[in-house]
């Protein structure tokens, strides 16, 4: 915005604006990038509790998959 | 904004699932026991007709079983019921990171979500994982026959992923083309029909079965409803 104004630095309301309009853009890439690392944790906490086939988690977590509607045995 | 989703997924699941645990001792517990002294023999169901072998002695084994599974047995008891409350806190912390995961997916595309807006999102939660899944694949009473394991798994899945997708659809789209693509995903699923075992030779009593499905998809409704409601208050309230 107005380069030349000596009041530029922080002293501008328009000035904070910029700021307000680049930052979104950087963050949307990290923002995705968590949501996909948070919904993998979910789906492997889901799968190990709930679908994984070895004999001791099957065993341990029985009851709840059946009482949850999981596909068992 | 990774550790707003984390915490708030892992706070919200487990009190979901310590919700869903309480209930789940309270109405499946004794079910799945008597569901299981009928799967290994200990009860016979339709004792008096075919060739079902010496009535007078199944009540009196049936008492010794059910006290078996409840006392210190092998595995049973205590250390089974720990594992229970466990496991349903882990499994419902897995939906609560999706949950998260969902919320910040749909604020990044401009949707911000409100905490009210949580039950909702719970809802929908419970329709993709329990409802719809449960049309094809009831949840399954020990003793009660089923398909090839891979099979449910597959199709089980899918119907996730496909009734999720359509609720978005329907959620989120604009116009008739994105409603109209959603209820041919939420179809999909079922007019492909769930994988069923040749023949239905389950041991335990359609009775119990009913009662065990209906207090499954009842109990998953109210946890459901617990996770997405408190999902939504942490995630509103925490700062970005």
């Amino acid at each position: 915005m107005r380069e030349g104004n000596a009041n530029a630095v922080g002293c501008d309301g328009k000035e904070r604006h910029m700021y307000a309009t680049t930052h979104p853009a950087a963050k949307t890439s990290t923002g995705l990038l968590s949501i996909v690392f948070v919904a993998l944790v979910g789906a492997t906490v889901l799968f190990v509790a709930g679908h994984a086939q070895s004999a001791t988690l099957h065993d341990a977590a029985h009851d709840v998959r059946h009482a949850t509607g999981f596909p068992c045995h | 904004m990774i550790q707003r989703m984390l915490a708030g997924g892992l706070i919200a699941g487990f009190a979901a699932g310590l919700l869903a645990a309480l209930l789940h001792f309270a109405f499946m517990q004794e079910l799945i026991l008597l569901g299981e002294d009928y799967e290994t023999g200990v009860l016979v169901h339709f004792a008096g007709a075919g060739d079902a072998p010496a009535e007078p002695g199944h009540s009196h084994a049936a008492g010794e079983a059910a006290d078996d599974h409840g006392g210190n047995g092998d595995g049973g008891g205590a250390s089974r019921n720990v594992l229970t409350v466990l496991f349903t806190g882990l499994t419902y912390s897995g939906y609560g990171l999706l949950l998260m995961a969902g919320f910040a997916l749909a604020a990044q595309l401009g949707q911000e979500v409100r905490a009210r807006d949580g039950l909702l999102w719970g809802l929908a939660g419970y329709a993709a994982f329990h409802l719809a899944p449960a049309m094809g694949l009831p949840p399954e009473l020990p003793g009660s026959a089923a398909a090839d394991l891979t099979d449910r798994q597959i199709w089980y899945f899918g119907t996730v992923i496909a009734t999720g997708a359509a609720l978005a659809l329907f959620a989120f789209g604009r116009g008739f083309v994105p409603a109209l693509a959603a209820g041919a995903l939420l179809a999909a699923p079922h007019v492909i029909g769930a994988p069923r075992p040749d023949e239905f030779y389950g041991v335990a009593p359609p009775e119990l079965a009913g009662e065990f499905v209906a207090r499954a998809l009842g109990i998953g409704f109210v946890a459901w409803a617990a996770l997405g409601w408190i999902a939504g208050q942490l995630w509103a309230k925490a700062p970005a």
